[in-house]
């Protein structure tokens, strides 16, 4: 009937990297015991069709993230200033930059 | 109680279109709607591999076996993927499985009913994927962003199980009279339980309108019914095959295809766990826990040994 011992193992957050050269980016998570069958259950969970040329296991509680509370004052650096885009400059008409 | 203000907040966020991610605010009631929702979507996963594995060993040639194996398998991957986006609820799924186990937790009603001939295998790929795809479409959009990646991934995967499930109906359908029967009886079977995954009629389901407005789901049960409806005829007629409706005709001003009263009767007795095979999909599911057990202790086992080895060297 239903387990009582929880033997799932502890939960690892799971990231690809696809063939196209691109980074590794989030995919979900898996549990597992240890590193070696985190990897193994990624890769049967996340990639069976060759989505993957790479894989990273990294345990979820490894993980430190902004919290949604800060992100206006933590983002904030960046969002005043326009200068660090491209289009703050002005350049005259007819001249081709790409 | 929600906190008007953030609940404003929160809901001008779904109004704009917003992804909720896991650490957002959100309301209780939608956190739990989502629990409740997902969870019982993966249940479904994986409960849905039993009427399936059922013919694994009895595929009529090897290139069935193996895309009925990997179907299989995908099913168990899109368990997973749902399994894991509960948890970022703050979820456990070791207490999610324990649900599916008692027997407490929900899953859908279809994979209650059996697959009696190899012709199932066709209807289900067909008709039960083909509605699903329909359903998780629409659920790609979610407003809560760890359910509709799920979905994105899932939906990539799933159109390869309505095509087999089709090429099986459409091969047996022109084959021998006996093998078109088959295909017909399969069909006829499995017609109105597809349409009632969708769910009952809006007007009769609670969660729907709080649902709707939260943005996890975007279309109502009748819409999604009325899609699939739409798509499966023109399919049905293209492989010579009847759908068991004689009152089903076109209507010209809203390009629908107007079905039958659905018989709600047989849904809730099946909903309410008296379907043909509620009892032995369970006893399978608890079979195929219990089986895995000792993989589990074996690489628990494991995996201490390794990490005592670390720590002494």
């Amino acid at each position: 009937m239903s387990s009582g011992t929880d033997n799932q193992g502890p939960l690892w957050e799971v990231f690809l990297q696809p063939p196209n050269g691109g980074a590794h980016e989030h995919a979900g998570s898996v549990h597992a015991p240890d590193a070696e069958m985190a990897l193994q259950n990624a890769r049967d969970v996340y990639a069976r069709r060759s989505e993957a040329v790479s894989v990273w296991v990294v345990p979820s509680g490894a993980i430190t993230a902004s919290t949604p509370e800060d992100m206006g004052p933590f983002f904030e650096p960046g969002n005043d200033k326009p200068y660090r885009h491209p289009q703050f400059y002005k350049v005259p008409q007819g001249v081709r930059f790409s | 109680m929600e906190d008007p203000k953030r609940l404003a907040e929160f809901e001008a966020r779904i109004a704009r279109g917003e992804t909720i991610e896991p650490k957002d605010w959100m309301p209780e009631k939608y956190r739990r709607q989502l629990v409740r929702m997902m969870s019982q979507h993966a249940h479904s996963e994986l409960v849905g591999m039993l009427p399936e594995a059922n013919w694994i060993t009895r595929a009529p040639s090897l290139r069935r076996k193996m895309s009925l194996m990997a179907k299989v398998q995908d099913e168990a991957g899109h368990g997973l993927y749902i399994y894991c986006g509960t948890e970022t609820l703050g979820v456990d799924r070791h207490d999610l499985t324990n649900q599916l186990l008692a027997g407490t937790a929900k899953y859908s009603s279809i994979f209650n009913y059996p697959t009696l001939t190899w012709a199932d295998i066709g209807a289900v790929g067909w008709l039960v994927d083909g509605a699903a795809i329909v359903n998780q479409t629409m659920l790609a959009k979610a407003s809560y962003g760890p359910y509709a990646r799920a979905m994105v991934r899932i939906c990539k995967e799933e159109n390869f199980h309505k095509r087999q499930g089709f090429e099986i109906m459409s091969i047996l359908s022109a084959g021998t009279p006996e093998q078109h029967a088959m295909a017909q009886d399969a069909l006829d079977r499995w017609w109105w339980p597809s349409l009632m995954m969708f769910g009952p009629h809006d007007k009769d389901s609670p969660n729907s309108d709080e649902l709707l407005r939260w943005g996890i789901k975007k279309k109502s049960n009748d819409e999604l019914r009325q899609r699939f409806v739409n798509l499966t005829v023109g399919q049905a007629k293209a492989i010579n095959l009847t759908i068991p409706d004689a009152g089903m005709k076109f209507n010209e001003a809203t390009k629908n295809w107007e079905f039958s009263d659905i018989n709600w009767d047989d849904f809730w007795r099946v909903v309410k766990g008296d379907g043909p095979c509620n009892r032995e999909r369970l006893a399978a599911r608890r079979s195929a826990h219990a089986n895995g057990e000792w993989v589990r202790a074996a690489a628990e086992a494991h995996a201490q040994k390794h990490a005592r080895k670390e720590s002494a060297a």
